[in-house]
């Protein structure tokens, strides 16, 4: 977030352009389901939704349609909503550079003021869910050992146990959910971005999320404790094999080949 | 058996025994003859006494270290808390007991191995000695005598000669093992047909396992991922993991349009597919779904299912589709079981048919 | 008894120590014992002590085994947690997996424990293949320790099960994960799986039964059967005395080392601490098996990278790369998809385990091999070898696909293709260059042999010439260089007798004359320099 508002001032537009040109050579897959939240934004000011439109003609619409209708070479973001627009643009995966088997987070370009304009915008296309406020996916106060339940039965299938990520189908994966914002989480549980599917808040409450981020927050964190020692990646059984191939056994033939070795003669003859 | 055996001419011949330890001087007859050990050379602690005053005293050095180790393993233990965490670089935040019980421990024991084997190494005579091999098979008339001896007590023994003892002998230690095979037995139930059913029956509503609520249909959306398990199961029953092993449940809405096998259209409700979550191949709870491909990925050996298409097998070791529950909705809305899977669920095994 | 002491002088008395061992040898004869054996010499290089780094991490593991085995309840009966780790906080877990908790935040040093014993088991897998590799290498299999080679196949195997078994005690979310795999396999089995999986688990998986019974199976059957093969191995090993390679001094028909006592003792002995030190650190230091994070097992949860230990990473790796053949006929399934692998699994271990016996069948060499060859001496041996690794290697990599795909950016669909090819095309293209390889160092050897090492001295002769001169090799080098046995290739001889009789000549012979000739034949070994053509050569250039 600090790197976001150092770069709230930049004159950013012709950046924006030309990632566009290049990112508009390929096909984008990226999709969005239409999320459930049934909650109208209409509320939102005229003046936000028209800063969010000049943006989305500039940087969305050669994929997304005019109209956010969509094209081959992207998806219809009516009905999307402010969630979707806000986690997508947020971890830089929009707009996206090339085509691919999927569209990783990069460095974000926008501004969180752009963003919020940006998200305005779809979120007038067409209902979907709204940017989760902090109340709502903040740690504090949530079941912990409950989150971690949660994560094993929703999360840990594809982004393993502590969050480190795994591999889907073509070259897909689950990426890492280390040092992602809380509220990222949020919004990626409640939107589905990409291939990862939705958990709505009908089926994964507000509760269950924030006990989900909570769990995270305490494993997945960069002074989570890792008691025995070196997480070694934290991917289990094979960089263990790894470890203990190279440093274990290495080490020990190292010790051998010092033992066994002939002790320097007196001199050389 | 002497047809297969090599001729003499085909082995390498065997090299003349030398002198073992003799230094000999390469004859004209085979240049490349055995020169004996080479003469022994002093290492610096054999003739420089300062050196080997050197040695005594790194030897002792590692000792005296390990000896320190240990009282710092016991002051560790004694004066960590067990659930102090320490930020040691570059190994993160760790139990700060743990690793000062490693490292007092490893080296204590590490440095009584290094002071032993610099001692052997610097201190002890490191003369080569030659110790001679005898041939393991005895010589023939050790062979001989033994097979006498042998044929001698099998006479004694009348074993060949009366067969009905020896036959009677061989029957009772194959019949005796029996009893140990057959107490075998009660560790556990027949087969039968548990594998072909589980908690799931007609009217049985879809519990979200999140929230333990029964499932509308409304609360679950295109694009979402569901688990359910059958009302009436909970986690503190004694029977839980094994209902569960069986009766897991993937929820996924599609839109009807991309639906591509008419059976799962068929069993579906507006959209709404209900699958087994455990996998065909070996039984790992399946679930990595990819909702714009509406694949399934098993995360243990990666056989991939096709949700929109009866689930079918597209790649991996699976042999066949993933069951699907025949679903609807009851008269209060609900989500409901329509019957039991109808073909058993998880791995294939020789009786499934 | 002071008459009867073989002191020179009856009226001294003997020293405590030499009593204790009078009092002893009166008993257990220790000193006819001790006459042999005191001073046994054993011959000094690195590769010889690996088979020691899994003897002492044997013993470890059997230290800390029962160190654990002292707060462990092999139980599933649930209970709802409430020790010290926060984030499982009134789960419902097994009392396996609780008090395996307990052990790792409530027992003082528990912790270390628990990974000095998986990190040493670790260890233990991955010694015991690098000590069967140099074994197979160097050719220490053969006669007469073809016995020894199966028991410490068996102790390879054994090894395996011993810690799956081990690692699947705490029954948590990754190893459950495991069981779960092994009975899905069982079941694959053909006509008795259902059966076994039911008596094997008390009924349906998972049960509650087994915990407390691979318990049983981890801590006293395996371990008690591994415990009297490592006696059987060493006994052997002490009995046959070590092999040694070639070199000055060093002949099939003796061994050059250093005594028991008291060099070997202190090198031996120190070892085990070293082993065991180094073994403390490393698990002061890295985690193993962190089952906090792993949660208890649940058969409807799951996380990715579900992967055993390496050890079964082989096995992991032909499930993975397997097809899903599925075979349904006459109400029966048959499930190809699982039980190739298994099968598989069995023969590729088995291929190496009887290899000794199928290389002593084609060279038809029954004497007594002590001295060591060099792998590159027996090029067929080695490539089939390193063909076998690659295979085994390549598993390993299809045994962690997900992890290799993730980590090198790549489709998890296309490692397991390249799996699926590898596992048939490495070891042929392994094999043929090692063979390469092993033929050019042979050459290699006959010339250094035959015109001396090059000594980097270039000479410009009077007409202009410029040569490198060769140094003539040492004795010692001489000798080292061509210690080696060479087989000439077995033939099957006419196919007519001296009297015009037809011979009859059966298959396996001609198999065997033919494997004799992929090992033996002339493009398959670089003869070995004889005296005469040194002596035409170093007379011939004589001026160098």
């Amino acid at each position: 977030m600090k790197k976001l508002s150092a770069r709230r001032r930049h004159p950013l537009a012709a950046v924006v352009v030309l990632l566009l040109a290049l990112a508009a050579t390929g096909g984008l897959y990226t999709a969005f389901a239409p999320a459930d939240k049934a909650q109208a934004d209409t509320s939102a000011q005229s003046l936000a939704i028209d800063e969010g439109k000049k943006l989305y003609a500039v940087g969305c619409a050669s994929c997304h349609g005019t109209g956010g209708e969509g094209t081959t070479d992207g998806p219809s973001l009516v009905g999307v909503g402010a969630a979707a627009v806000d986690f997508q643009v947020g971890t830089g995966r929009m707009p996206a550079q090339q085509p691919g088997a999927q569209i990783p987070a990069k460095k974000v370009i926008y501004s969180q003021a752009e963003i919020d304009q940006l998200a305005a915008f779809v979120a007038a296309l067409g209902a979907g869910p709204s940017v989760p406020t902090e109340e709502q996916y903040s740690p504090e106060g949530a079941d912990i050992a409950e989150g971690g339940e949660l994560f094993r039965t929703n999360c840990a299938q594809c982004h393993n146990f502590t969050g480190k990520g795994g591999a889907l189908t073509n070259g897909k994966y689950a990426p890492t959910l280390e040092d992602v914002d809380p509220k990222h989480i949020y919004e990626a549980m409640q939107t589905g971005p990409q291939n990862m599917p939705s958990f709505p808040d009908t089926t994964l409450t507000e509760k269950n999320k924030q006990d989900i981020i909570a769990y995270l927050d305490v494993v997945n964190s960069d002074d989570s404790a890792s008691p025995g020692g070196l997480e070694l990646g934290g991917l289990g059984p094979v960089s263990e094999g790894l470890f203990g191939w190279i440093f274990g056994l290495g080490g020990l033939i190292a010790v051998a080949v010092w033992v066994a070795a002939r002790t320097a003669k007196a001199k050389k003859s | 058996m002497s047809s297969q055996d090599t001729p003499e001419e085909n082995l390498p011949a065997e090299r003349a025994a030398d002198e073992h330890g003799a230094v000999r001087v390469a004859d004209e007859k085979d240049p490349f003859a055995d020169p004996g050990l080479p003469p022994h050379e002093h290492r610096i602690q054999d003739i420089d006494e300062r050196a080997a005053k050197r040695s005594e005293r790194a030897v002792a050095f590692l000792f005296t270290l390990s000896m320190l180790a240990t009282i710092g393993f016991i002051a560790a233990f004694v004066a960590i808390p067990k659930d102090e965490i320490v930020y040691i670089f570059p190994l993160g935040h760790i139990s700060g007991l743990n690793f000062a019980l490693g490292m007092t421990l490893g080296l204590a024991l590490f440095c009584i191995g290094a002071g032993a084997v610099h001692w052997a190494r610097t201190l002890m005579s490191d003369v080569e000695i030659t110790d001679e091999r005898h041939p393991i098979a005895a010589e023939p008339e050790v062979k001989a005598k033994v097979l006498a001896d042998f044929k001698e007590g099998a006479q004694e023994s009348g074993l060949g000669r009366r067969k009905l003892i020896r036959n009677t002998m061989f029957g009772a230690l194959t019949l005796v093992p029996l009893s140990g095979i057959v107490l075998l037995r009660d560790l556990g139930p027949l087969p039968e047909d548990k594998l072909r059913h589980t908690l799931w029956s007609k009217g049985k509503l879809l519990v979200n396992m999140n929230t333990n609520e029964p499932l509308r249909p409304a609360d679950v959306v295109v694009g979402s991922l569901t688990f359910a398990m059958p009302e009436g199961l909970e986690e503190h029953d004694h029977d839980f993991q094994n209902e569960i092993a069986k009766a897991a449940l993937m929820i996924v809405r599609l839109q009807p349009d991309d639906i591509k096998d008419k059976q799962e259209l068929a069993w579906s409700y507006e959209g709404i597919v209900a699958y087994s979550k455990i996998c065909t191949h070996v039984g790992c709870p399946i679930s990595l779904y990819e909702q714009q491909t509406h694949h399934v990925l098993c995360p243990c050996h990666q056989s991939t299912f096709d949700l929109s298409d009866g689930a079918r097998v597209i790649f991996g070791p699976a042999g066949h589709a993933l069951p699907q529950l025949r679903i609807g909705v009851n008269d209060e809305g609900y989500l409901e079981a329509l019957s039991d899977f109808e073909e058993p669920v998880g791995p294939a095994f020789w009786e499934r048919g | 008894m002071s008459t009867t002491t073989s002191t020179t002088d009856p009226r001294r008395k003997a020293p405590a120590g030499e009593r204790v061992a009078d009092w002893a040898d009166g008993r257990l004869g220790i000193y006819s014992l001790a006459k042999t054996n005191m001073r046994k010499i054993f011959p000094d290089h690195w590769s010889f002590m690996l088979g020691e780094i899994c003897l002492y991490s044997f013993l470890i593991i059997i230290l800390t085994g029962v160190y654990l085995t002292l707060f462990f309840h092999p139980s599933m009966n649930e209970v709802e947690y409430h020790g010290s780790y926060i984030p499982l906080q009134g789960q419902l877990m097994s009392e396996a997996f609780a008090s395996t908790l307990d052990i790792s935040f409530d027992v003082r040093g528990g912790l270390l424990i628990r990974q000095i014993h998986h990190w040493a088991a670790i260890v233990f897998l991955a010694g015991m293949f690098v000590h069967m590799m140099r074994v197979f290498f160097t050719g220490a299999f053969r006669k007469p320790r073809e016995i020894n080679w199966m028991f410490g196949f068996l102790l390879f195997v054994l090894g395996m099960f011993t810690g799956f078994t081990g690692y699947s005690l705490p029954d948590d979310l990754l190893s459950g994960t495991g069981v779960r795999f092994t009975q899905g396999a069982i079941l694959a089995t053909p006509i008795v799986g259902t059966y076994i999986s039911m008596f094997l688990f008390g009924g349906e998986f998972p049960g509650t039964d087994f915990v407390a019974r691979f318990y049983s199976i981890h801590i006293l059957l395996l371990p008690g059967i591994m415990l009297g093969l490592v006696v059987g191995h060493l006994i052997l090993v002490w009995y046959h005395k070590h092999t040694q390679f070639a070199g000055p001094g060093k002949t099939n028909k003796n061994v050059v080392g250093m005594p028991l006592l008291p060099v070997y003792t202190a090198k031996a002995g120190g070892f085990f601490f070293l082993v065991f030190g180094f073994i403390a650190m490393v698990a002061g230091i890295a985690s193993i098996n962190p089952i906090w994070v792993l949660g208890p097992y649940r058969p409807d949860q799951v996380s990715t990278g579900a992967q055993p230990d390496w050890y079964m990473g082989f096995a992991e790796g032909l499930i993975r790369a397997m097809p899903g053949w599925e075979i349904n006929l006459w109400g029966h399934t048959l499930v190809l998809g699982v039980f190739i692998p298994l099968v598989l699994f069995g023969l590729f271990l088995g291929v190496i385990a009887l290899y000794p016996f199928i290389e002593s069948w084609v060279t038809g060499d029954k004497r007594e091999h002590h001295i060591l060859d060099r792998p590159r001496n027996a090029p067929t041996r080695t490539a089939f070898g390193v063909a076998w690794v690659t295979s085994y290697m390549i598993m390993l990599i299809g045994g962690g696909n997900d992890i290799v795909a993730t980590h090198f950016h790549l489709s998890i669909n296309s490692v397991t293709w390249f799996v699926r090819i590898g596992f048939f095309v490495g070891p042929v293209i392994a094999f043929v260059v090692t063979k390469r390889i092993c033929l050019g160092l042979q050459r290699r050897d006959r010339d250094k042999v035959l015109h001396g090492r090059e000594s980097g001295i270039i000479k410009r002769l009077p007409h202009g010439e410029f040569i490198e001169v060769h140094e003539p090799l040492s004795q010692e080098a001489l000798h080292t260089l061509t210690a080696h046995d060479q087989y000439q290739p077995a033939e099957i001889g006419p196919a007519v007798d001296e009297n015009g009789v037809e011979r009859k000549v059966n298959g396996t012979q001609k198999l065997r004359a033919k494997l004799s000739n992929a090992y033996f034949g002339e493009d398959n070994q670089i003869p070995k320099p004889t005296a005469e053509e040194y002596k035409e050569i170093t007379s011939g250039h004589g001026h160098h």
